[in-house]
């Protein structure tokens, strides 16, 4: 199969951190030669430790944070009533605003009746984007102690939105709100998870979620060793398509930990994730496949 | 002189509730007149920001002191604010707590912890 001529957008989730997300995403995008990858990881993206990307270019990601000009505020406190999140408060005659608590909706300035709120802006983390051969690199970085790397996410996303490639997510762990932003518009999702009592718990967390949002989907046990495992017996239980096993294998391993792409330093992993790569794309479905 | 303790039940004998923001109401005592009014917290069941709310509605009952167990920053942000002293509650009663308060037994709430922000705080 012509991966260059594909669009598909596939995401790769597991329910912790550590179970091979990014093994899997890398490796994938290197095997298909043209691709994006987007490391949505933003709390400790390492997806460009295996690429080592050229040619960076950064931009910030803002939010927007209300300020309050003291002379117009008459102390209504309909702002501080409005807000969901408890991010104002006003205490002896002035207003307080928690930019942390802050979602950014902007509700606080639609409400109030003397104009007396307005936007600034507030860094919050930030974008790279680099090259790797033909492969495009996103990689969000959230500052430490935001509350929220969403926008961020939803930034990777959408300057990534109509882009006629193949584009592999790196998910963040879990499946919180930000899990959900960066799976919206995705075409397949693979499930990364270990061989382990764990590894199912894990597992049926974004199992579940991926069931909620009606996404095609598969399981990669990463880890794999040749014998029972409550991993693959909870696929069968529920019915869920078991599409690779990659093995509990030093070779592997000590390429991952050398920060090096296994499938440019091993035919038989270059195999395996070529395999994957043919099967999740014909999995997804061939419709969003462009010239099949 | 009025004071503030959040507690799990309406009454006096109840005992203080072991959060502030998540406290379901606030008992709101005068010294002077030794009168007992009890609030609803309304900030108890908020997705985030429950200190903060909260502490808005010690600031407006007009109190001079809080007695609590344990206070977030934000919340003692707001509570500062409005020169509200925060007092540690050392005994399990509100009752208790009072007494001690006026014998001049309980200490300034030195440990303001970072807030728990929406996670079990067990």
């Amino acid at each position: 199969m012509d991966t260059t001529k594909t669009n598909m957008k596939i995401a790769v989730l597991s329910g912790k951190g550590g179970t091979g997300k990014t093994l899997v995403s890398v490796n994938l995008s290197t095997v298909a030669k043209e691709s994006i990858y987007i490391d949505c990881d933003v709390e400790e993206p390492n997806g460009h430790l295996y690429f080592k990307p050229k040619n960076i270019q950064k931009e910030d990601v803002t939010v927007k944070i209300p300020k309050v000009d003291n002379e117009k505020c008459n102390g209504c406190r309909k702002c501080v009533e409005f807000c969901k999140f408890n991010a104002l408060a006003y205490i002896k005659n002035k207003l307080f605003i928690f930019d942390e608590i802050c979602h950014s909706c902007g509700g606080c300035m639609l409400v109030c009746p003397e104009d007396a709120l307005f936007e600034t802006e507030k860094v919050i983390g930030k974008v790279e984007k680099g090259y790797y051969n033909n492969i495009s690199i996103y990689t969000g970085i959230l500052n430490i102690g935001e509350a929220s790397g969403i926008p961020i996410v939803k930034k990777l996303i959408d300057e990534n939105k109509n882009k006629d490639k193949l584009t592999i997510i790196d998910c963040p762990p879990g499946s919180a709100c930000i899990v959900m932003e960066t799976i919206r518009d995705v075409d397949y999702c693979i499930l990364v998870a270990e061989p382990t009592i764990f590894g199912v718990h894990n597992l049926n967390m974004v199992y579940e979620l991926v069931r909620l949002f009606n996404k095609p989907f598969g399981v990669i046990i990463n880890k794999y060793l040749e014998e029972e495992n409550p991993v693959k017996k909870f696929c069968v239980k529920n019915n869920i398509k078991i599409i690779e096993k990659i093995p509990f294998d030093t070779e592997l391993g000590k390429i991952n930990s050398n920060g090096e792409i296994a499938v440019e330093k091993s035919g038989k992993y270059n195999q395996l994730f070529s395999n994957l790569l043919d099967k999740v794309i014909k999995e997804a479905g061939n419709e969003t496949t462009v010239n099949p | 002189m009025k004071i503030a303790i959040p507690v799990n039940e309406k009454n006096i004998e109840t005992n203080v509730c072991a959060s502030f923001g998540r406290s379901p109401y606030f008992l709101i005592y005068d010294i002077e007149t030794q009168e007992s009014n009890f609030i609803d917290n309304f900030a108890a069941s908020d997705v985030g920001g429950a200190g903060i709310k909260a502490a808005q509605i010690i600031v407006d009952n007009e109190v001079e002191a809080l007695l609590t167990p344990r206070c977030g920053e934000k919340a003692a942000e707001v509570l500062n604010s409005a020169d509200i002293k925060i007092f540690k509650t050392v005994y399990p009663s509100a009752k208790e707590n009072i007494q001690g308060f006026i014998d001049k037994k309980l200490n300034l709430l030195d440990e303001i912890h970072a807030g728990f922000h929406g996670h079990n705080e067990n």
